[in-house]
C-alpha cells in the first residue's frame, strides 16, 4: 500500500478531528518515561488495569512520557469531564483509592492531587516549577502516547512535513531555519540553518542526516525525555533536514543505555514506514528517505561529531581532525549534518509557526526555548523548558524553588564535565550561548547542576576530571596525559598534599590543554578546573595553605570530633565505626582517636544528637 | 588546483589548495617537530607536538591536520608553541620509562630527539605510570607498551596501508594502549608480520628480536640492498657491525614505497648460519672431502672439458640462478656458450613464467609484466588470477588491498578462496587447469555484448577474425560446465573487465604452471588486447615473477634459445655480433630446457651439469624421477650457499656468496633493474659467484676477468639493447626499468605504449585442453601446489631463519572439511598423499579454502615434498612442466605414520 500525501493529509484530518471530538473523553493516562517506570509506573499501570478490569469501568489506559517533574513521579492523569487532573507520587496501592473516588464517585482526592492541566504549554500555572516555563519543544511530551503515531499527528504532527512537501523548496526551508536563529542544541550553538546550507551546497550525490542522540554528560537527560515522550518530532525534524539538503538517509545515533528510547525509537520508525513517510517514495514525490538506529556502545566521546561517525562506521569511536566539516566530508566520507535531538525537535514548530514565531522567545543571538536537566542540591529537580535568555537566578531560584534544606547556594555547574561552575555573582547571568562562553562556561547540551555550600568547588572539578579522563578516547596527547596529571593534582589537593605554586602549574597545563586538544572534549575538559580556580580561587588556597576543606567534603583534610557536651555515650557511633576508633564507656562522652580515624563519616550518619562534628 | 599562498614565519609559500599547514613549512625546509605525522600515513592530527599559532585561529592547531586557507599567517616557533610543546613531551615523559641507556631505539628515537632539542630532562609530573610487560609472543619482534606514546602509526600502517587491523587502541582515557582483539598473542590474529609497523615506530615500543642487544644507530653501518626473496624487489638496509649482518630495515623505494614483507624485514638470519658452505668439497665415496679453489676448479674445469671432448658440447649443461645476480647469470650463460660451445642454459623461470616468455613475446612481442607495480593504485579493476599475490608477493598484494578499498574493483580467479578473494567483489573458483576455457569464455561474452574496444583491435592489433570464431563455443553455460564457476559469474566478470576504464591482471603460476600454460598466458592477452586493456598506465598483462631475480636470469640469456636481451640464437646477425666480442663461436641450435634436461640426463645423454644455486631436488616435478636423472649424471657440480638436497648429490659443492656478500644488480618483476651491495663478506673461503665463474673459464683456457659487477654490466649493456642505458652509475638507488636503450632512455614504466614490441599485437586462439592428468577412481582429487607466507621456494634460506620457520614449521594438505569426512580424516591429522609418482605424509588441515574435489600442498618441504606428486608433463612450446594439477589419493593415518584408516 502507498499512502500519498491527498491521503495522508485525509488521515491526519480525520485523527485531529477525531481528537477534538473526544476530549473529555474519561481517560487514565501514566507517566512512563524512565523516570516514571524508575519510581514504579509500571506496578501502577499494572493495577490500574486490574482495577479498572475489576470494576468493569470502560476507561481507556494510556501512557505518556516525561511531563517534566520528575521528581514527583509516578504521575497520573486522570481525564474527566471537567478536565485533565495530575496525581503525583502515586502508587500502586493508591490505585484503588484514586478510582473508587475520583472515576467511581467522581470526587477527585485533593490531597495527592497535584493540580489541573491548564495548557501543554505550561500545564501547573500555579506551580512555581511550571510558571516561567515555556513548553515548545517538550509541548506534547506528558500529553501524547510516544508510541502512537495516531496520538502525535492528532496532535499535530507532521504538519510541517507536509508543508514542506507541498509549498516549500529546500531553499525556503533553510531560510526559514537561518531566519529563525536556531542554534544547535548540542552544545557548542552552531547555526544550524548554515549547518544545512553548507550540508546542502557541498559537492556530492549521497548525503546523509545523522542525529546525535548520545547524551552523556552525567546528570543530563532532556534528549532522552524528548527521545521518550515525543519520537515523531525527532523523525519529522530529520526528514525535514533530509529533504531541505537532499539526504535519503539518516542515522540516530542512540547510546544503548537508553533502551526505553530505542524501543520508542523503532516504533516510531516502524510507524513512519507503515505510513509512507519513510522509504523508497515518502508520500508519493518519489523521493527516498530512509532512518536507522545505530546504538552507542557507551563512550562519551561518541558524542562527539567526528567520533560519532566514526562509529557508525564501524571503527572505534575516535574523533577525527576538523576540517573537514561533516558538511563536507562526514559519514563514509559523503556531506553529512549532524544536529543533535534537541535542535531537530525544534524544527517542525518553526516550520509551521514561522521563523519570527520561534525568534519572538530568547535573546539576541540566541533564539527560542532550551530545555535544562535541572538537578542537584536544588528543591525540585526535573526537566525544565525556559526561554533563551533567562537568568540563572530565575531558573534556580523560581523555577528549582531554590536550594534544598535551605542551605546557601554555592555554584552550578552548567554544560556538563566540558561546561563551567558559575559562582553566585553570575546568578543574574542571561543563559544564552554567548554570556556563558564569555564566563568560561558553556551552552552544552543542557545539563544544570546545583551546588550549595557542602559542595567543594575543588572535589567537583576533581569529580569531572575524573569522568573527561576517564572518557578520553586517548587518541591526542594532551587530553590523555594532559587530564591525568591535572586529575592527579587535583586528588593529592583534596588530600590536603601540595605546594601553592601548584595552582599555577595546574592552571598552565590546563590551558595547553585547552588550546592543543583535538576535540571538544579535550578542549573543554580543562573547563571546570578553569573556572573553579578562576571563581572559588579561595577555596583551593585552602586546601594547599590551610589544608582545610571548607565545604567539610575532602575526607583527608577533615577531624572528627565528638562534642562532649552533646554526646550521651550512647554508643551507636562506636557500634557502627569499621576501624574501632572510637572509645568510651556507656553514658559516658565519647572520643575518636585520629590516628585510626579512617574519615568515613559512618559515625555522624549514626549519632542520634548531631554530636559529632567535622 | 587552486594555489594558496600563505605566510610561515614570515616567508610566503604557495601550495595547492588541500595540502596542510605542516606541508607547506616543509616546502619552505621548516620541518615542524612531530611523533604521528608520518609521510606514508593518513593524518592523524593525534601527537600534536606540531602545533603552531595561527593568527585569528583558536588555540594551537596541529599543523599535520590543518589545510592551508587563503592569507593565513603562521607562527612555528613561538616561545607560547615551544611552551606547548614542551609540556606535551613533558607529558609523554612522565609515562615513559626513561632507560635510554639500553633502549634499543637509543639514537633514532623521535622523543629522544624532541626531549634533547626542547630540553626536557625528565618529567616534572609525578604520578602513576603504565605499567605493561613487554609481549615477547611472536617470533620477529617485542612490543614495548611501556615506551608506546600512542601516536597510532602502527595502528595506521596495519589498517591503512597493510590491510589487517590485527592492531588497534583498546579501552579509553589513560588506560588507552594498542593492542590485538582481546588482547591476544599477535600470532593469533590477521598479523602478517611484515614488521611495517615496527618500520613506523618513532620510539622503542616496537624493535625487532633480530637486533636486539646487538648494537645500536650509531654501532652500525646501513647497506642499502634489494631483498633476495621474491620478485617484487624491496630496497632494505642491511644493518652491518663488525662484518655481521644485525638487523634489517625498509628502504624508501619505487617498487614497494618503503614497505616490506615478513621475509624481507625478518628473513637474513640465513646469512651468517653455522652450516654455510665455506669451502669447496670434493666427493669421497659417500661423503665429501674439503679441498682446496685451485684443486676443486682444476677437476671441474678438466672434468667439462673432457666431457664435451668426448661426448660432444650437448652432453654438458647449465643451470643458471634465478638468486644470482644479473652479472652472474650473464657470466653463466657465456662461459657455457663460449667456452663449452653449448645452448644448454636454463634455470627455474622454465618451472615458472617459461609459459609467459612464449606467450607473451608471441601476443606482444615481449615476455614481462607490461606495467608497473605503481599503476595497481591507477587501476579500476584488478583482475588477479592464478596468484595467491599477498602469500607470495606480498608487498603487491598489500598495494593490490589497498586499491580495492580506495575503490577499485577486484575479480579473484583461483582454485582456492585465497585471502584475496575475501576482498574482491567478484571471486570466480575454477577448476585448476580450466583457465582457457574461463578467459574465453569472458572473451566470448565480451564479443557477444559488443563490449570490446573496436578502435583498439583495427589499429593496434591482428587476428581477430580468427578468434571471434574460436570463441564462439565458450558460452557461459559451457564454460561453467568446465570451470565450475557459474555462468552468471562469467557474464558479470566480463562486463566489469571490459567496461572499466583502466584494467589490469595480474597473474602467476597458477597460469602458467600447465601443460595448456602457454595457451592460458595467450587467453589473457587475447583478454586484454579485446577490451584495449593495454599499453597505457593502470591496465596490462602482469605476470608477477617469483624469484628477485628471475627476470634478470631470463634478460641475460639464462635460456637455451636466447642470449641476453631475448636475441635468438638462430640469428646469425645476433651470433656475430656476441662472437665479436666473446672472441668465440656461438653455438646455432637451441639447448635444452630444465625438465628436458633431466630427461636428458636419465637416458644417459647429458653427462655433465653444473647447478648454480638452485635445487631441482624439491623445486622440480617428479623428484623421483630428478633424483634418479641426477644420479645419473656422471659428473655434478653443485655451486650454492647451503648443502641442498641437489648438492647432496653432487661430485663437486662450491661455496658461493649470498646477496648480502657481493655487488651487482637484480632485476624485480617490473623489469626495474636495481643495484644489490655488498654488506659483509662470505663466510670461509665463500666466493661471489661471479669470481667463481671467472676463475672456472680461466681454468678452463678461456681468459675472463672482471674487477667488479659493473664492467661485467658494462659488457652487457653493450650486447643488450634493452638493457642499453643502463649503467651501474645511472641506476642510483631508483634502477631504471627496462627497456632503456641508452644513456637518455629513463626507463620505460609501461610497455607497448603506442605499438606493441612486435608491432601489432596478435590474438592467438586457443582452445581448451584437460591438464595431462585428471581425476579418476583411483586418483580421485586433484593437487594443487603453491607457496606459502612464511617459507620461500625450496626453503633454503626462509627454513634457516628462525621466526620464518617457526611461524610454518610443518608441511600439511589442505583439504575441504567435506570431503576429509567422507574419506575420514580430522584436523591434524596424518595423512599420505599419493600420486602415480610417489607419496608423501603429513598433516591434514581442513579448509573451506579448496573446493571439494580439490586439494592444496605447500612445495617448500623437502620431508614432504609436493613435488614427488606432481607432473613432469610438458607445456609443447614453453616446455613449463605442469606443476599445478595432478591426480591424487588421499588416505588417513594412524597418530604415528601407522595405516590408520580403513575402518
Amino acid at each position: 500500500m502507498s499512502i500519498d500525501l491527498e491521503s495522508f493529509k485525509a488521515m491526519k484530518h480525520e485523527l485531529e478531528e477525531r481528537r477534538q471530538a473526544g476530549k473529555a473523553r474519561r481517560t487514565v493516562i501514566v507517566g512512563m518515561g524512565t523516570c516514571g517506570i524508575a519510581a514504579g509506573a509500571q506496578q501502577v499501570w499494572a493495577a490500574l488495569r486490574q482495577e479498572l478490569n475489576n470494576r468493569g469501568l470502560p476507561i481507556a489506559l494510556k501512557k505518556t512520557g516525561c511531563i517534566g517533574i520528575c521528581e514527583r513521579e509516578v504521575l497520573v492523569d486522570v481525564v474527566d469531564e471537567e478536565g485533565r487532573w495530575t496525581y503525583g507520587d502515586v502508587t500502586a496501592d493508591k490505585v484503588p483509592a484514586i478510582i473508587e473516588s475520583h472515576l467511581v464517585n467522581n470526587r477527585r482526592v485533593d490531597e495527592w492531587l497535584l493540580g489541573k492541566v491548564d495548557s501543554p504549554e505550561c500545564p501547573y500555572p500555579d506551580m512555581g516549577f511550571y510558571r516561567k516555563q515555556v513548553r515548545r519543544v517538550l509541548v506534547r511530551c506528558g500529553f501524547i502516547d510516544p508510541e502512537s503515531i495516531d496520538d502525535y499527528l492528532a496532535w499535530g504532527g507532521y504538519s510541517a512535513l507536509v508543508k514542506v512537501l507541498e509549498s516549500m523548496t529546500p531553499e525556503q526551508v533553510i531560510e526559514e531555519i537561518e531566519r529563525s536563529g536556531l542554534r544547535g542544541r548540542g552544545g557548542a550553538g552552531f547555526p544550524t540553518g548554515l549547518k544545512w546550507r553548507l550540508t546542502r551546497q557541498a559537492p556530492g550525490e549521497i548525503k546523509y542526516v545523522v542525529c546525535n542522540a548520545d547524551e552523556g554528560d552525567p546528570g543530563a537527560f532532556m534528549d532522552r525525555s524528548i527521545l521518550e515522550g515525543d519520537p515523531h518530532a525527532v523523525l519529522e525534524g530529520m526528514m525535514i533536514a533530509g529533504w531541505a539538503i537532499g539526504a535519503q538517509e539518516g542515522y540516530i545515533y542512540v547510546r544503548a543505555e537508553y533502551p526505553l528510547a530505542i524501543k520508542r525509537l523503532r516504533i516510531a520508525i516502524q510507524q513512519a514506514r507503515d505510513y509512507g513517510l519513510l522509504g523508497e517514495n515518502v508520500l508519493g514525490t518519489g523521493r527516498r528517505f530512509e532512518l536507522k538506529i545505530k546504538e552507542g556502545a557507551g563512550a562519551f566521546v561518541c558524542g562527539e561529531e567526528t567520533a560519532l561517525l566514526a562509529s557508525i562506521e564501524g571503527s572505534r569511536g575516535m574523533p577525527r581532525p576538523r576540517p573537514p566539516f561533516p558538511a563536507q566530508k562526514g559519514l563514509w566520507g559523503r556531506p553529512t549534518n549532524i544536529n543533535n535531538v534537541e535542535t531537530y525537535a525544534n524544527v517542525p514548530a518553526i516550520l509551521l509557526h514561522g521563523a519570527d514565531w520561534f525568534a519572538s522567545l530568547g535573546t539576541e543571538r540566541s533564539k527560542g526555548t532550551k530545555v535544562f536537566a535541572l538537578t542537584g542540591k536544588v528543591a525540585h529537580t526535573g526537566l525544565v523548558e525556559v526561554p533563551m535568555g533567562m537568568t540563572l537566578r530565575e531558573i534556580i531560584f523560581d523555577v528549582g524553588g531554590g536550594i534544598k534544606g535551605g542551605k546557601q547556594f554555592k555554584g552550578v555547574q552548567i554544560g556538563g564535565p566540558s561546561g563551567g561552575c558559575l559562582p553566585a555573582d553570575k546568578l543574574d547571568l542571561p543563559i544564552d550561548y554567548d554570556s556563558l562562553t564569555a564566563a568560561g562556561a558553556m551552552m552544552g547540551s543542557g545539563g544544570l547542576v546545583v551546588l550549595d555550600e557542602e559542595t567543594c568547588m575543588v572535589d567537583l572539578a576533581r569529580f569531572f576530571l575524573n569522568f573527561t579522563q576517564s572518557e578520553s578516547c586517548g587518541k591526542c596527547t594532551p587530553c590523555r596525559e594532559g587530564t591525568k596529571r591535572m586529575l592527579e593534582t587535583l586528588e593529592r589537593i583534596c588530600e590536603g598534599e601540595g605546594d601553592p605554586d601548584v595552582l599555577e602549574r595546574l592552571a598552565s597545563l590546563a590551558q595547553t590543554v585547552k588550546d592543543t586538544s583535538l576535540c571538544g572534549l579535550g578542549q573543554t575538559a580543562p573547563n571546570p578546573v578553569l573556572t573553579t580556580i578562576r571563581y572559588f580561587r579561595e577555596e583551593y588556597e585552602a586546601h594547599l595553605g590551610e589544608k582545610r576543606c571548607p565545604a567539610k567534603v575532602c575526607r583527608a583534610l577533615l577531624e572528627f570530633r565528638i562534642l562532649r557536651d552533646a554526646c550521651r555515650g550512647c554508643g551507636a557511633c562506636k557500634k557502627v565505626c569499621p576501624v574501632e576508633a572510637i572509645t568510651g564507656e556507656r553514658k559516658e562522652p565519647h572520643e575518636i582517636n585520629a590516628a585510626l580515624c579512617t574519615r568515613c563519616g559512618a559515625c555522624v550518619e549514626a549519632c542520634p544528637f548531631d554530636a559529632i562534628v567535622r | 588546483m587552486k594555489e594558496i599562498t600563505i605566510e610561515i614565519d614570515g616567508r610566503r609559500v604557495t601550495v595547492p589548495e588541500g595540502v596542510t599547514v605542516f606541508e607547506a613549512a616543509l616546502k619552505l625546509g621548516i620541518e615542524i617537530p612531530h611523533l604521528c605525522y608520518h609521510p606514508s600515513l593518513p593524518f592523524l592530527g593525534a601527537c600534536r607536538l606540531c602545533v603552531v599559532e595561527i593568527e585569528g585561529a583558536r588555540g594551537l592547531p596541529a599543523s599535520c591536520v590543518t589545510p592551508v586557507a587563503a592569507g593565513m599567517v603562521v607562527r612555528t616557533n613561538t616561545e607560547r608553541v615551544r611552551e606547548a610543546r614542551r609540556t606535551i613531551l613533558d607529558l609523554l615523559l612522565a609515562n615513559h620509562p626513561l632507560d635510554c641507556l639500553t633502549c634499543e631505539k637509543a639514537g633514532e628515537c623521535r622523543l629522544q630527539h624532541y626531549a634533547y632539542e626542547y630540553g626536557v630532562a625528565s618529567s616534572t609530573w609525578q604520578g602513576e605510570r603504565k605499567r605493561l610487560e613487554p609481549d615477547e609472543s611472536n617470533p620477529f619482534f617485542v612490543r614495548d607498551q611501556e615506551k608506546c606514546i600512542l601516536c597510532g602509526r602502527c595502528v595506521r600502517m596495519c589498517q591503512d596501508v597493510q590491510g589487517r587491523h590485527a592492531i588497534d587502541y583498546v579501552h579509553r582515557g589513560f588506560a588507552v594502549r594498542v593492542s590485538t582483539p582481546y588482547d591476544v598473542s599477535l600470532t593469533e590474529t590477521s598479523c602478517v608480520f611484515c614488521g611495517n609497523c615496527v618500520t613506523v615506530c618513532p620510539v622503542g615500543a616496537l624493535t625487532p628480536k633480530m637486533s636486539r642487544g646487538r648494537g645500536r644507530t650509531w654501532e652500525y653501518t646501513k647497506v642499502r640492498t634489494v631483498c633476495p626473496y621474491c620478485g617484487v624487489g624491496c630496497n632494505v638496509y642491511l644493518h652491518v657491525k663488525d662484518g655481521r649482518v644485525i638487523g634489517a630495515s625498509a628502504a624508501e623505494g619505487p617498487a614497494h614505497e618503503g614497505l616490506l614483507c615478513v621475509k624481507g624485514h625478518f628473513g637474513y638470519e640465513f646469512i651468517h648460519r653455522p652450516d654455510r658452505l665455506r669451502v669447496p668439497l670434493i666427493r669421497q665415496g659417500k661423503s665429501f672431502r674439503e679441498a682446496s679453489w685451485e684443486e676443486a676448479l682444476s677437476l671441474v674445469a678438466g672434468r667439462l672439458l673432457e666431457t664435451r671432448k668426448r661426448y660432444g658440447a650437448s652432453a654438458v649443461a647449465a643451470l643458471a640462478s634465478a638468486k644470482c645476480t644479473n652479472e652472474e647469470n650473464y657470466l653463466l650463460q657465456k662461459v657455457f656458450r663460449a667456452v663449452l660451445g653449448t645452448n644448454n642454459v636454463d634455470h627455474c623461470a622454465r618451472l615458472c613464467h617459461a609459459s609467459t616468455v612464449v606467450g607473451l613475446a608471441a601476443a606482444f612481442g615481449s615476455g614481462a609484466m607490461t606495467n608497473s607495480i605503481r599503476e595497481i593504485a591507477e587501476a579500476e579493476l584488478l583482475l588477479v588470477t592464478g596468484s595467491n599475490t599477498t602469500e607470495t608477493h606480498p608487498v603487491i598484494g598489500t598495494r593490490i588491498i589497498r586499491a580495492k578499498r580506495a575503490g577499485a574493483r577486484l575479480i579473484v580467479a583461483d582454485p582456492r578462496r585465497i585471502a584475496l578473494a575475501e576482498e574482491a567483489d567478484l571471486f570466480l573458483q575454477l577448476l585448476p587447469g580450466s583457465n582457457v576455457a574461463l578467459f574465453n569464455g569472458l572473451a566470448h561474452v565480451i564479443v557477444k555484448e559488443k563490449l570490446y574496444d573496436a578502435q583498439f583491435i583495427a589499429e593496434r592489433t591482428e587476428g581477430f577474425a580468427e578468434l571471434v570464431e574460436a570463441l564462439e563455443p565458450y558460452t557461459p553455460e559451457y564454460v561453467e560446465g568446465i570451470t565450475g564457476v557459474p555462468a552468471e559469474l562469467i557474464v558479470r566478470a566480463a562486463r566489469m573487465y571490459a567496461t572499466a576504464r583502466r584494467a589490469m591482471i595480474l597473474y602467476s603460476m597458477g597460469i602458467t604452471q600447465h601443460t595448456s600454460g602457454t595457451d592460458n598466458v595467450l587467453a589473457i592477452a587475447n583478454l586484454a588486447m579485446l577490451c584495449g586493456h593495454v599499453g597505457r598506465e593502470g591496465t596490462g598483462v602482469n605476470p608477477l615473477r617469483g624469484q628477485n631475480n628471475v627476470q634478470g636470469a631470463c634478460d641475460l640469456g639464462a635460456l637455451p634459445n636466447v642470449l641476453p636481451g631475448y636475441q635468438r640464437v638462430d640469428d646469425a646477425e645476433v651470433r656475430r655480433k656476441f662472437e665479436e666480442c666473446w672472441g668465440a663461436p656461438v653455438p646455432t641450435q637451441p639447448g635444452l630446457t630444465v625438465v628436458e634436461m633431466m630427461e636428458a640426463a636419465a637416458r644417459g645423454q647429458l653427462r655433465a651439469l653444473y647447478i648454480m644455486g638452485e635445487n631441482p631436488m624439491l623445486s622440480d616435478p617428479d623428484i623421483n624421477h630428478v633424483r634418479e636423472a641426477l644420479e645419473k649424471v656422471e659428473f655434478l657440480v653443485v655451486q650454492d650457499i647451503f648443502m641442498t638436497e641437489t648438492a647432496c648429490l653432487a661430485d663437486v659443492v662450491l661455496p658461493g656468496a649470498c646477496f648480502a656478500e657481493k655487488d651487482g644488480t637484480f632485476t624485480n618483476t617490473e623489469r626495474r633493474v636495481q643495484r644489490v651491495h655488498k654488506a659483509v663478506d662470505p663466510p670461509g673461503e665463500a666466493l661471489p659467484d661471479w669470481v667463481i665463474l671467472c676463475r672456472l673459464a680461466q681454468k678452463m683456457g678461456y681468459p675472463m676477468s672482471y674487477d667488479h659487477p659493473r664492467e661485467i654490466l658494462e659488457e652487457i649493456r653493450r650486447l643488450t639493447p634493452i638493457y642499453g642505458g643502463i649503467s651501474w652509475e645511472r641506476l642510483g638507488t631508483d634502477g631504471l626499468q627496462w627497456p632503456c636503450r641508452d644513456a637518455d632512455d629513463p626507463g620505460t614504466p609501461y610497455l607497448h605504449k603506442d605499438r606493441f614490441a612486435r608491432g601489432k599485437g596478435k590474438f592467438h586462439p586457443v582452445k581448451y585442453r584437460p591438464p595431462a592428468e585428471l581425476a579418476d577412481e583411483e586418483y580421485p582429487l586433484l593437487l594443487t601446489t603453491g607457496r606459502l607466507l612464511y617459507q620461500f621456494h625450496t626453503g633454503s634460506m626462509s627454513r634457516r631463519s628462525q621466526g620464518l620457520e617457526a611461524m610454518a614449521p610443518e608441511p600439511y594438505i589442505e583439504i575441504n572439511p567435506r570431503t576429509a569426512e567422507v574419506l575420514g580424516i580430522g584436523d591434524g591429522q596424518l595423512v599420505e598423499v599419493a600420486s602415480r609418482r610417489g607419496s608423501i605424509t603429513l598433516r591434514a588441515r581442513l579448509t573451506e579454502r579448496v573446493a571439494r574435489q580439490v586439494v592444496f600442498v605447500p612445495f617448500h618441504y623437502a620431508e614432504a615434498a609436493a613435488n614427488v606428486l606432481t607432473n613432469s608433463a610438458l607445456d609443447p612450446r614453453a616446455k613449463i612442466p605442469e606443476l599445478k594439477v595432478c591426480a591424487v589419493r588421499v588416505r588417513p593415518l594412524g597418530a604415528n605414520g601407522s595405516d590408520g584408516g580403513g575402518s
